[in-house]
């Protein structure tokens, strides 16, 4: 399935209508040792850009982004008992929450894995 | 997601210089960052590892950062007591003592340690507030009295219940390291090296904080890494494991706008020094030990894992009654803990409260500190 990336280090796989969201191997690696996460609810309506979760590592608070709008229909429970599962697995069992796309076509703004990687080398 | 950035930042655009060890710390694998006007190891393997490790074993600190400041002259102690709110007279020759550097209104410029040297004191001050330490003790001692900036020295920090054992293998003086006691320091050697090793840290455990020549830095650094016990631990582990040990942070929890009363510091002010006065500050100092104050410094403990930040309101119902200075995870409690500032009404121990994070209440019960009961070598 093909998964996706946005600038603020958000990715998420795309499969018909469904999306899994989670942050990027990179953005984990930035944040440090993660202590706590605070994820959306089940039915949450969602617009692209908004804050649904916070990250809170060792140091420091993080919003992490929608990368697409519509309605969240399952959260990663898993997080609550093992946050450092987002350091240790984050592009698979540390992704955030399942979404249903409203808007595919927001999916067209952001990136594929190539052009997220050359992303991260120019920071 | 965004990164809210948790550093200080130098507020002056000075050209970030090379510490001593910088490129060692590079080759350790550190995540530098700016602090304080320097590129600084923030951390090697991971926080939480670095803390835990230090805790158990013995971490190794790069702290050179910090000022070490020599003063030296005729009346010296006079001169530095009608500044700081010493009492030198008790200071004896092998001893260091905390202090504040207060302004003339009471309010905290920094704090330090003062040690008697034979013939001159040594000052150490935090590496943000050097500069102006500096042109303020400039400014207000006897022209007679001369300052001397020691910047050719490192300062490392060996902390942690297993910090003697790797230390004392290495470290050769008139006498035994082992008789060093917290808050006591001796001239020794290292392979070789004159240092200064005293016996004291910002940890909560035993440590010692060894002042050496910058050129020694590298070498004493792999000999003490080279030891089973101990690893490079970053400024991140600093933060948590200070605030477990319950001490203040300079530009957190201590500010120009602090008082040191109300800081919970009156024992940085000196016993005959309260009584007497003289000192930058003394007039406020001893009308509000006299009166009080109207806040204090509190330890929190957080219910769940959402950690409270500086700059959090402290809540009692719908009433802001304090805010948060210092609030991050406890790796050693595995639970959130902060410290801050609290209306005295709320600042009894066991005092329910609660702490507006991000718009989230989170429920926080006022606690003794030190969060971690401290292991100093008495």
């Amino acid at each position: 399935m093909p998964r996706y990336f946005t600038e603020d280090h958000e990715w998420i796989d795309v499969e018909g209508e469904m999306g899994t969201v989670g942050i990027t191997d990179y953005a984990q690696s930035q944040l440090g040792d993660i202590t706590f996460v605070e994820l959306p609810e089940k039915g949450d309506q969602l617009k692209k850009g908004d804050a649904p979760c916070v990250v809170d590592s060792v140091k420091a608070a993080s919003d992490v982004y929608s990368p697409v709008t519509g309605e969240v229909i399952e959260v990663n429970g898993d997080l609550d008992e093992q946050p450092e599962l987002v350091n240790s697995d984050a592009e698979d069992g540390g992704w955030f929450f399942k979404i249903r796309l409203a808007n595919p076509d927001e999916l067209s703004g952001l990136m594929d894995a190539d052009k997220y990687s050359s992303f991260v080398d120019g920071l | 997601m965004s990164i809210e950035a948790n550093e200080d930042t130098t507020e002056d655009t000075i050209e970030v210089q090379p510490l001593p060890l910088d490129a060692w710390h590079r080759e350790q694998g550190a995540q530098m960052v700016e602090f304080a006007g320097y590129h600084m190891p923030i951390q090697y393997e991971g926080i939480i590892a670095e803390h835990l490790w230090t805790r158990e074993h013995a971490g190794l600190f790069d702290v050179s950062h910090m000022g070490q400041l020599l003063l030296s002259g005729p009346d010296l102690d006079a001169a530095v007591e009608a500044i700081l709110p010493i009492d030198l007279s008790t200071l004896k020759l092998g001893s260091q003592r905390y202090s504040l550097l207060l302004d003339k209104n009471g309010g905290v410029l920094d704090d330090l340690m003062v040690s008697r040297w034979p013939n001159d004191l040594y000052l150490v001050v935090n590496g943000a507030t050097k500069w102006d330490d500096i042109a303020y003790l400039r400014e207000h001692l006897p022209d007679e009295i001369t300052l001397n900036h020691l910047e050719d020295r490192a300062l490392l920090a060996l902390q942690g219940p297993e910090a003697y054992a790797a230390l004392a293998r290495h470290a050769k003086g008139e006498y035994d390291l082992g008789s060093l006691k917290f808050m006591k320091f001796g001239r020794f050697t290292l392979a070789g090296h004159d240092v200064t090793i005293a016996r004291a840290g910002y940890t909560g455990e035993d440590g010692f904080e060894i002042s050496l020549s910058a050129d020694a830095a590298e070498e004493i650094s792999n000999l003490l890494c080279g030891e089973p016990e101990v690893k490079p631990i970053g400024l991140g582990a600093r933060d948590s494991l200070r605030l477990e040990a319950g001490l203040p942070l300079y530009g957190h929890d201590l500010s120009p706008e602090t008082s040191p009363i109300a800081a919970d510091l009156v024992f940085g002010i000196n016993k005959r020094r309260r009584a007497e006065g003289g000192f930058h500050g003394a007039s406020r100092v001893q009308s509000e030990l006299a009166d009080g104050t109207q806040t204090k410094r509190v330890g929190l403990a957080l219910d769940g894992r959402r950690a409270a930040r500086e700059g959090d309101a402290i809540m009692a119902g719908d009433t802001q009654v304090g805010m948060v200075t210092s609030g991050g995870f406890a790796p050693s409690l595995g639970h959130p803990i902060a410290m801050g500032y609290v209306a005295l009404q709320h600042a009894e121990t066991g005092t329910e409260l609660e702490i507006d994070v991000r718009g989230k209440r989170l429920s926080a019960k006022v606690v003794q500190m030190p969060f971690v009961p401290n292991r100093y070598f008495r």
